[in-house]
């Protein structure tokens, strides 16, 4: 697939929940209805512009009201002493500041859930090792909301490992925030068991001159949905939002990114890559960038690779670029879907090399830019392995 | 003593129509320590064959046989034709993105020594071997053959020679794109891997200033997927002065009768 054609963007019709002020033009994918209000929402059939990629049947009623609470996610925080840790209720004044809900199921989550974990990195701290958020889910057949909030005070730099094991219904709202001056890595890893569903919101905020950078690792899960919004706060912001994936049989990952520049001066970069393998494996990507009228001087780009292992599986690309101001130093999208490349496996299977070697030398050549990148050796080696395994689970 | 015997081989690749028969009956029988030119136009089949020992999937082979010392090659999967001896340096060699060069070199040399190669000889090994064919040492960093020019991949391609040391060679072109100097490295690098008189070279060349330097003990010429001539290097003068017209003429009219 290439680019995506602007079309209707979901459920509209503003009302005293709504954020952003203006009505919307009805082509606009980038500025985004958002509601803390899950009623704001029509319960998606599938077939919205925001739902058509998703199997809604396979949400188990997170998006429909019928998925009640019936356990918790067990969150643990380990790394750096520096870093505070919080238990907060509901009413905690910080939650929801880095954006709102916007779409049903994060509407969901944002009512449902009764408590939340926020974790600080207080001004001016240097974290000395990658602080480890790791997330259980509630257990095979029960369901759970959670509410996340990472949040990285003024000229801190820490490296974070947010790291979902385990199984169950989850429906999750995570909000990144990289205040002024902040250095943020965050390596998000969903290794979920293969019967877990997992539909995240992450709301990214970054504040004047910070540096945001994000690794989504998608591995585990009988589907995962991740929407993942990037705003500015203020000049200087840089993002770089990098992703792997790896779907094999059965699994639907989708991942969603907006990059939405509302001040000047900001950067951006998104580049995923994926790999599938086995019969009825699917992934999608859709890469929306938003470039304000206000935000002269916005230099950004996307690129989404996939790499189709096996006959029988799926994947959707769809980038897309809205320009409301000349004034920019770059903008530009890639989307490419390409078959395993049988020249590069014959080349080094030329040279000797067997051929799982050589398919595993490929793949990993595949993601290695990406990897390579990770700023945690024993949180990339992991990957490393994983990846390896799901190329020897087909045993090809 | 090695031999390599291509008796009466065919193959055909699919075509977007139809299955489109390319060797037509080659035989050809090499030796270590032998040299054989093989020459003919364009589209003749030569890269076919190169292919076809090297067990490309895209070319299948229909009738005929391959042998190494006996052993029946078409039977091997492809790496282990290369672990059996033989090695194929391509006409257009392939980009293995995200794949270094020195991580490709090691994985090679573990898989066809059988053991892997003990990292600090490998190391001096490696930059020797790299020095010789005046490739930078920045190159190891580097994906394979990605971005790489054409004289530096055909370059390469001299290098896994070297390294790999195998029983037989197939040289697809590799002269082809080289400047003089280059072609000059390249020879010696060749003419370094047949000195110790155990080697056997096939060279698919379609210009003989690469045979000054390399001395071919035969040359064949090829036409329309088979040997029609076979003489010594004078062949090559030949060739060179008059082309191939004479052959695809006794071709043409051979299969006429
Ligand atoms: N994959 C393919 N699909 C269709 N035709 C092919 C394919 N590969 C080779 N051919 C055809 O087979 C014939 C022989 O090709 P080959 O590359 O072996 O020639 P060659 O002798 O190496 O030529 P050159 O001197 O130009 O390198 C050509 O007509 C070519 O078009
Ligand atoms: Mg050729």
């Amino acid at each position: 697939m290439t680019e995506s054609t602007l079309e209707k963007s979901g459920p509209h019709g503003l009302d005293e929940h709504s954020h952003g002020g203006t009505a919307v033009p009805q082509s606009s994918r980038g500025h985004r209805f958002t509601s803390y209000d899950v009623e704001a929402f029509e319960v998606p059939g599938g077939r919205e512009e925001d739902w058509r990629f998703t199997p809604v049947k396979r949400l188990h009623g997170l998006h429909d009201g019928s998925a009640a609470a019936t356990g918790s996610l067990h969150v643990e925080v380990g790394g750096d002493s520096a870093v505070r840790v919080e238990t907060v209720g509901r009413d905690d004044q910080r939650l929801g500041t880095a954006g709102a809900p916007a779409d049903r199921v994060a509407a969901q989550a944002w009512c449902s859930f009764t408590e939340a974990t926020v974790v600080t990195v207080p001004k001016d701290t240097q974290t000395a090792e990658p602080i480890t958020v790791t997330v259980h889910g509630p257990g095979k057949g029960e369901t759970a909301y959670g509410h996340l909030q990472l949040r990285a005070e003024p000229l801190s730099e820490s490296v974070v490992v947010l790291d979902y094991r385990g199984s169950g219904v989850i429906g999750e709202n995570v909000e990144l925030i990289a205040e002024d001056s902040a250095r943020l890595s965050v390596i998000t890893i969903h290794d979920f068991s293969d019967d877990a569903t997992q539909v995240s919101s992450e709301h990214v905020h970054l504040g004047k001159d910070a540096v945001f950078r994000h690794f989504a690792v998608t591995l585990g899960g009988d589907l995962v949905r991740v929407n993942t919004k990037v705003t500015f706060g203020d000049r200087g912001g840089d993002a770089d939002m990098l992703g792997v994936y790896f779907s094999d049989s059965g699994q639907h990952l989708e991942h969603r990114l907006l990059m939405d520049h509302a001040q000047p001066n900001c950067r951006s970069n998104v580049t995923y890559k994926g790999a599938l393998q086995g019969d009825s494996a699917r992934s999608v990507w859709i890469g929306d960038v938003l470039i304000q009228a206000a935000a002269e001087g916005t230099d950004t780009f996307e690129l989404n690779r996939n790499l189709v292992l096996t006959e029988g599986a799926r994947a959707d690309s769809v980038p897309n670029l809205e320009i409301e101001t000349g004034e920019i130093v770059g903008a530009g999208h890639a989307s490419a879907i390409g078959r395993f490349d049988d020249e590069q496996l014959f080349y080094l299977q030329a040279r000797g090399i067997p051929y799982d070697q050589a398919r595993r030398l490929v793949v990993r050549g595949f993601f290695g830019e990406i990897l390579q990148k990770i700023p945690a050796t024993d949180v990339r080696e992991r990957l490393e392995a994983a990846i390896d395994e799901e190329l020897a689970a087909v045993g090809a | 003593m090695a031999t390599l015997e291509i008796k009466d081989l065919h193959a055909e690749v699919d075509t977007e129509e139809e299955s489109k028969e390319i060797l037509t009956g080659v035989n050809l029988t090499v030796r270590s320590g032998e040299t054989h030119a093989f020459m003919g136009p364009n589209g003749s089949g030569k890269s076919t064959l190169a292919y076809a020992i090297a067990g490309h999937p895209k070319y299948r082979v229909t009738a005929g046989s391959v042998l190494l010392d006996g052993e029946e090659v078409l039977e091997m999967s492809v790496d282990e034709r290369a672990r059996a001896g033989l090695f194929l340096a391509m006409q257009y060699p392939v980009e293995v993105p995200g794949v270094s060069m020195s991580n490709f070199l090691r994985s090679a040399a573990t898989a066809t020594r059988g053991e892997a190669p003990q990292i600090r000889h490998w190391v001096k090994e490696v930059k020797q071997a790299m020095n010789n064919l005046d490739i930078d040492e920045s190159f190891s960093e580097r994906s394979v053959n990605e971005g790489f020019s054409g004289g530096e991949k055909k370059r390469h391609e001299i290098l896994q020679l070297d390294l790999l040391k195998p029983t037989f060679a197939v040289l697809d072109e590799t002269d082809s794109g080289l400047d003089v100097d280059a072609l000059r490295v390249v020879s010696d690098g060749i003419n370094r891997y047949t000195e110790s008189g155990d080697k056997g070279v096939l060279l698919i060349t379609h210009y003989t200033r690469i045979l000054k330097h390399v001395r071919p003990d035969y040359v064949h010429v090829f036409v329309g997927g088979q040997v029609v001539e076979s003489g010594g290097p004078e062949l090559a003068d030949e060739l060179e002065e008059s082309g191939y017209v004479r052959f695809t003429e006794k071709k043409e009219a051979a299969v006429q009768s």
